[in-house]
């Protein structure tokens, strides 16, 4: 199993690393092409400002490379919201894997949504022993509205898609490698995809 | 729905726990890896360390502690203490930890929050502040509540809400070490004025404080250090009893 974290200087992707490393996967963290054509598996994460990262994506021309992947893809959090077609963050163009928007939380709740939440309507592979209504960590200001390749949603001030998937690729809004031990049966589930 | 947060502060000095600590099945209490874990196994939402170390090389052994936490904790963690660099922050979030909190080092440099959160976003930027009335007001003070300015704790919150700050965690001095129950009069009021999540710090002494900080403090998650350390207050019987007064709670 060869696994590949992307590396394009978007925020805290040692937590990934490591919670791979807890699973007994150690997990490669490379920028290079190459090396991420030749893997198994891809993790696209991201923390951080949408426009920043999508400009850090084009430097290195991963813009281009990521939605061609054909092995399974799980973005996290901005991963996930960059490669939906629009936020609204930064007014940013998106890879356009998933057929939906980005926007962000309306001023009625507390903005970021950050804490613990649950997420239910779970229709995917990645959630195979998860229980309706499991406990998931999530920090965002903006979230994917719903549309055809929603797999998971989650109420704050409004219903959203907090996991999408179209073909090989898999998104996910919350962080699995920080949601205890629910979260680490996702990344095990995603290893087995 | 989105559940309040219980989260346990440890005491850092050396890369070792400092308060003393009574919990049960531990190897090494003075650990702050063995503890951590501990504290998510049974069920803490997320973590803070504060650094009280006081030389530079000391600090050094809290990134190589930053390191371990995040290769063996499932769950969020804060890194506090003696931050005011860009590059400090930089190297704890490069060893894993999720959040930093900045306390006297923003009152020095406004600007270090603004900094830190167009870099690094705001959802890892906490702003500690501590704070006590003085005469009916409540006043910031500085250096672990040791040094009093002439700054109104509403004002200075909503400063550090427009400059970017993600989360506020606002420590009652006049609470803190009482176990007499949360500053809820004026978290309510830093709840109610601020769009961003409120840590309520200081006062915990038994179950029904935590209730009042989420009820009437209007807290987003509260946090104690000696209550849980002590074992005086079991997590899971905390959240349980959270549940029982209809407390959205994560068990």
């Amino acid at each position: 199993m060869k696994l590949v974290i992307i590396n394009y200087g978007a925020g805290n992707i040692k937590s990934i690393q490591f919670a791979f490393k807890r699973l007994g996967v150690d997990a490669v963290l490379s920028n290079n092409p190459e090396e991420i054509l030749a893997a198994d598996k891809i993790i696209f994460p991201g923390v951080g400002e949408a426009s920043t990262a999508m400009a850090m994506l084009k430097e290195t021309g991963l813009d281009t490379l990521i939605p061609k992947l054909t092995q399974p893809v799980l973005g996290i959090c901005l991963g996930m919201q960059l490669l939906c077609e629009y936020t609204e963050e930064g007014n940013t163009k998106g890879l356009g894997v998933f057929k939906t928007q980005v926007k962000r939380f309306d001023n009625d709740v507390k903005v970021p949504h950050m804490g613990w939440n649950v997420i239910k309507d779970l229709k995917s592979e990645l959630f195979k022993g998860i229980k309706e209504n499991e406990y998931m960590y999530l920090v965002h200001s903006y979230y994917a509205e719903h549309c055809a390749e929603t797999i998971a949603t989650t109420d704050y001030s409004i219903n959203y898609a907090s996991a999408l998937q179209h073909n090989n690729f898999y998104g996910v809004q919350f962080h699995p490698e920080k949601s205890s031990f629910a979260g680490e049966k996702i990344l095990e589930n995603f290893l087995k995809l | 729905m989105l559940t309040k947060r219980i989260i346990p502060c440890l005491d850092i000095k050396n890369g070792r726990t400092v308060k003393g600590v009574n919990f049960v099945d531990l190897r090494d209490a003075g650990d702050p890896v063995e503890l951590a874990k501990q504290y998510a196994n049974v069920g803490a939402d997320e973590l803070v360390f504060l650094d009280i170390s006081a030389t530079l090389e000391a600090r050094a052994t809290t990134l190589d502690m930053v390191i371990r936490v995040a290769e063996q904790v499932n769950i969020p963690f804060t890194v506090g203490g003696g931050i005011s660099s860009i590059e400090h922050v930089d190297a704890l979030l490069k060893c894993g930890a999720d959040k930093v909190s900045i306390n006297s080092s923003a009152v020095k440099r406004p600007d270090l929050v603004n900094e830190l959160a167009n870099k690094f976003g705001s959802q890892c930027v906490v702003v500690a502040i501590d704070a006590k009335q003085i005469d009916g007001n409540w006043k910031v003070h500085l250096a672990g509540g040791s040094i009093p300015t002439d700054m109104d704790l509403f004002e200075w919150a909503k400063e550090v809400e427009q400059r970017g700050a993600g989360e506020i965690l606002f420590t009652s001095m006049d609470h803190d070490g009482t176990k007499n129950g949360f500053a809820n009069e004026a978290l309510a009021k830093l709840s109610e004025s601020l769009n961003i999540p409120i840590i309520a710090s200081g006062g915990a002494g038994n179950v029904l404080h935590f209730v009042d900080t989420f009820k009437e403090g209007k807290a987003d998650a509260a946090l104690a250090a000696s209550v849980f350390h002590f074992g005086e207050i079991p997590i899971p019987d905390l959240k349980k009893e959270l549940k029982e007064h209809h407390i959205e709670i994560r068990l």
